[in-house]
């Protein structure tokens, strides 16, 4: 087993045929990601790299029957991009595009709720379930199958996480990267759920940034409700207050948010504290 | 992105907000002039800088005669004002803001911001407005009261009235309340505005709502659909290196450590500079190169970190995902043909197409330090400096 995407999910790709969504797509395709439509306004009828392309999202789900949607368009399109797929009954959704304003995610935020559907992002590197589904642009061969769950609010810092715990023996379930804008799709605890949920997931490395409260929520929510062991790390310990320091996200406001904070919530809450980057891998071997 | 309060104001009239009557002054001369423009004392010399707690600062003055503007003005106008939110080293005051003075019967807080929690937008307010709101806010949170609109429904009058009726407002003021905050809402979505707070919001003796400060912060992804705000940017508030970078697309912070630090990555940059600190040395800055840089980018940051002479040593930790480390080493051998590296230098990568950006770089043949992982380019760069 593995969380949210497999072998046989069925993915689409909106912004198919731009230079980053042309790029990706084939990264995915390599992996072995089952890629079975591409969406550009305009470009219906084409095919990239044999995918076929389709101008809405709807005839793309219609004639494919694709259930995920990979979302690259720019960001004065991100929000109306999300809410076409979810629109379209797509049931994960995926969006890489960085920079969306806030206000346009705060509306797409309330229009998702009155769908049957999840969204993983935006700002986000996706989604990948080892040797099986790939749907994101992390490079795919740090990864390996196996049984730590990997969440993380960032991109390559995840892919530093991962890279250790491979070289070290230790495979993945699934590990995804729920962005770091303010306002995004799924949260630390949904995926938190999942992997108690997974039986193959037997660990779970969390990766959280200062900023916000998330990391604080899911301590609590960690200590009540999962039974398997988590190591935690925090990104930020030593930023100034106040300055932001490139996602929206992370800003200090008060003493919550702070990284201190955040690293006593994990303490309290029994999750194995990692506070040095480079001994990250170590630290699971020792607690997993 | 921040702007100035009299910048703030300025928009805020053209929504109804109101605000007291003033100008803006870029020298002494300035001053007076506006001061007389006001028919009459006193009125406020405000200092106009991109940061909170003027007041307690020094850089807000009430003048009750055009000596007094004279003094307050020339004193304030080039003076270094050094708030808890400039940090240590201050911001020179290059102008100031000229105001009708007031008379306040109560002094109240407002503020619209996004919340991450609830995706929605939340209206603050507070009857104990005024100097010591964030000493209200830590000890008795009770006293600042919360109304989460939604966006798509925009907000509402029952939503209006919670907020008067909440800050004690006498009958007469309630209308002309309701319809300042109705017009900050209004504001704050067609501006794609991050936060908006007025503190003092206040109460006159006659009763009337002014809005006598004004901070505003847009949402800098939101920018490119108002063009008209971008013209607003005050780049004498900013860092020039931050600036610079900015020009380029890169997410760069100037910080008063000695080791230089290039990162893709958000994450992963704050991650980098933790470990520098957790070896022994301190980071200089925080630079993210982003996701997708090109070669041209790469080579800018390296020239950037290479300008800020606290710099002397630089740490590379290059993640490739988007960013393909022979691009990346290409912008590095480019910055080194074009500026010469004469610090220590330690390069770590990893990811896609890795052992081509190392092939690059050790063919370029460049006076570099390569680490084997994360932890070995912390100790080497740590033992460089020390």
């Amino acid at each position: 087993m593995s969380i949210f995407v497999n072998k046989d999910t069925k993915v689409l790709v909106q912004g198919i045929t731009g230079n980053e969504g042309s790029f990706h797509t084939r990264g995915c395709l390599e992996y072995g990601t089952n890629i079975v439509a591409g969406v550009t306004p305009g470009k219906g009828g084409q095919k990239m790299n044999d995918v076929p392309v389709f101008n809405t999202v709807k005839q793309a789900v219609e004639k494919t029957g694709a259930t995920a949607s990979l979302i690259f368009v720019p960001p004065p399109f991100g929000a109306d991009a999300i809410m076409e797929a979810a629109d379209a009954g797509v049931e994960l959704i995926v969006a890489i595009t960085e920079g969306i304003p806030i206000l346009d995610m705060v509306k797409v935020k309330h229009f998702l709720a009155t769908k049957n559907c999840r969204l993983i992002g935006p700002n986000c590197p996706g989604i990948i379930t080892p040797d099986e589904c790939k749907i994101g642009i992390m490079p795919g061969k740090i990864h390996k199958k196996g049984n730590i769950g990997v969440i993380s609010r960032s991109g390559t810092l995840t892919y530093e996480v991962v890279d250790q715990l491979t070289k070290l023996g230790m495979g993945q379930s699934t590990c995804i990267g729920i962005g770091g804008d303010p306002v995004n799709g799924t949260n630390f605890i949904d995926v938190l759920d999942a992997f108690e949920k997974d039986d193959e997931t037997h660990g779970i490395v969390m990766v959280g940034e200062i900023g916000g409260s998330a990391e604080e929520e899911a301590a609590i929510y960690i200590k009540e409700n999962l039974t398997k062991p988590v190591v935690g790390f925090i990104a930020g310990l030593t930023a100034p207050a106040g300055r932001r320091m490139g996602h929206a996200g992370a800003i200090i406001s008060g003493s919550s948010g702070t990284g201190a904070a955040k690293i006593t919530a994990f303490k309290d809450n029994g999750i194995y504290v990692c506070e040095n980057l480079g001994l990250i891998g170590q630290v699971c071997k020792d607690v997993f | 992105m921040k702007i100035h309060e009299y910048q703030a104001k300025e928009l805020f009239k053209a929504y109804n907000v109101p605000v007291p009557d003033g100008n803006v002054a870029f020298s002494l001369d300035e001053a007076k002039k506006a001061a007389t423009d006001l028919g009459g004392f006193p009125v406020v010399v405000k200092a106009q800088i991109h940061a909170g707690g003027r007041g307690k600062g020094g850089g807000v003055k009430l003048a009750a005669s055009m000596e007094e503007v004279d003094t307050w003005a020339g004193e304030i106008l080039g003076m270094t004002l050094v708030t808890h939110q400039t940090g240590p080293e201050g911001r020179l005051v290059k102008k100031l803001l000229i105001e009708a003075g007031q008379k306040i019967k109560k002094e109240l807080y407002l503020s619209l911001l996004v919340d991450r929690g609830t995706a929605s937008i939340v209206i603050m307010a507070s009857r104990d407005g005024g100097m010591d709101i964030e000493k209200v806010a830590a000890n008795t949170p009770e006293r600042i009261i919360k109304v989460h609109v939604d966006p798509l429904m925009g907000i509402q009058g029952y939503q209006l009235r919670q907020v008067g009726f909440s800050l004690e407002l006498p009958s007469s003021a309630m209308k002309p309340f309701s319809a300042l905050v109705s017009n900050l809402y209004r504001f704050f979505i067609a501006n794609d505005c991050s936060m908006v707070e007025i503190n003092p919001l206040i109460l006159t003796s006659d009763d009337k709502v002014l809005a006598l400060d004004a901070k505003v912060d847009f949402d800098s992804n939101a920018l490119y659909r108002h063009k008209d705000l971008m013209a607003l940017r005050d780049l004498d508030e900013e860092n020039a290196l931050e600036v610079e970078a900015s020009k380029y697309n890169l997410n760069y912070i100037n910080l008063d450590g000695n080791v230089g630090n290039i990162v893709n990555g958000a994450g992963l940059a704050m991650a980098t500079m933790d470990i520098i600190k957790n070896a022994g040395a301190t980071p200089a800055n925080f630079m993210d190169v982003g996701g997708g840089a090109n070669s041209e980018q790469v080579e800018n940051a390296f020239r950037i970190i290479l300008a800020d002479d606290k710099v002397k040593a630089v740490l590379i930790n290059i993640f490739g995902g988007i960013l393909r480390c022979d691009n990346f080493a290409w912008g590095v051998v480019a910055a080194a043909k074009k500026t010469g590296i004469n610090i220590p230098v330690v390069v770590r990568m990893e990811g896609t197409n890795v052992d081509k950006g190392k092939q690059i770089l050790e063919d370029a043949k460049l006076n570099l330090t390569t680490a084997h992982d994360l932890f070995d380019a912390a100790q080497k760069i740590a033992a460089s400096v020390n």
